[in-house]
């Protein structure tokens, strides 16, 4: 075996040592929302003379804010098999594509929960609201760390172009974002789908 | 060798993975918004509830398969036991916070007010 072979076998290992580690802290971080959402189940029925989830949410509105979050999770994965593939610039079109939709989810986000709380739906209103903002804002503040690192990546990818280690982060990026994904599916269905009957 | 990256099985599954995420997605909320145009008459709450949870786990399953790659690593599949694990902890704990509150409000059900105020 050559010596650059066994260069690269190793960052191969180090690599795969590292997505686990990182798989492990995606599960700790669904025991967190499993918990937020238990919150959330038993609560939301007290809603302490306030309005409810059926008076606040509006289903085309939050329905947009799924197939966004849905369409970036898809082209951050499209980033990232172009960078398996060392194409520089679709992994830059994608990732920005990705930045752009997780921005518009997240101004959505936050433009929603200005509404309610100009509304007097506050999250110190009811038991139901206080679950409702921890719950997706908790989210939302997931959403907020993934952009600031996705800014992360795109500044290193302008300067530095695509290796292996960048390539292993774009990886727990594309992981990070889409578990997102995964939670918001359960909040779009269990918040939203529930809560509107 | 450069492959073409827009003709690659992996590209054909993320393209599969999001399809059928936004089928799902616009088949759960269709059902809610026909219920909720008709005036919450068309369907039961039960069905509702029982369908958009089942579109919600199919969705999930097949992000975690054709996004997340799930079961697609080599032997020994470490990805797929720390999930199984952390599955079986969220079921604990979302049943069991169900189960234990929905006890605690049926037993608290035949208070009068004076004592639900002493009892908290």
């Amino acid at each position: 075996m050559t010596k650059t072979s066994i260069l690269h076998n190793e960052i191969q290992k180090e690599t795969e040592t590292s997505l686990l580690g990182f798989w492990i802290y995606m599960m700790t971080d669904c025991i967190v929302f499993a918990t937020l959402f238990a919150v959330f189940i038993v609560l939301r029925n007290n809603t302490s003379g306030g309005k409810s989830g059926a008076d606040l949410f509006s289903l085309p509105f939050v329905l947009t804010e799924t197939i966004i979050l849905l369409t970036s999770s898809f082209t951050s994965g499209l980033a990232m098999l172009a960078a398996q593939r060392s194409r520089l610039k679709d992994t830059l079109i994608w990732l920005l594509a990705t930045g752009v939709l997780g921005a518009a989810f997240l101004s959505l986000e936050l433009n929603e929960f200005s509404k309610f709380d100009h509304s007097g739906s506050s999250w110190r209103t009811s038991g139901f609201l206080s679950s409702y903002f921890t719950l997706v804002g908790t989210h939302g503040l997931h959403i907020t760390i993934g952009l600031l690192w996705l800014l992360a990546i795109i500044g290193y990818l302008f300067k530095k172009g695509l290796n292996e280690v960048i390539v292993r982060r774009l990886t727990m990026f594309s992981i990070f974002w889409h578990f997102l994904d995964v939670v918001w599916i359960f909040i779009f269905t269990v918040v939203y789908l529930l809560g509107v009957n | 060798m450069e492959t073409s990256m827009y003709r690659s099985r992996a590209f054909k599954a993320y393209v599969f993975g999001f399809v059928s995420s936004l089928i799902f997605t616009l088949i759960a909320w269709g059902i809610v918004r026909k219920h909720e145009m008709s005036g919450h008459l068309v369907y039961s709450h039960f069905f509702i509830r029982i369908s958009i949870l089942v579109f919600a786990l199919l969705q999930m399953i097949v992000q975690l398969v054709f996004f997340l790659h799930l079961g697609r690593e080599k032997k020994p599949r470490w990805n797929v036991q720390a999930l199984l694990a952390t599955v079986g902890i969220i079921l604990i704990l979302i049943l069991g916070s169900i189960w234990i509150m929905n006890n605690l409000n049926y037993s608290m059900m035949n208070m009068t007010p004076s004592q639900a105020d002493r009892a908290f």
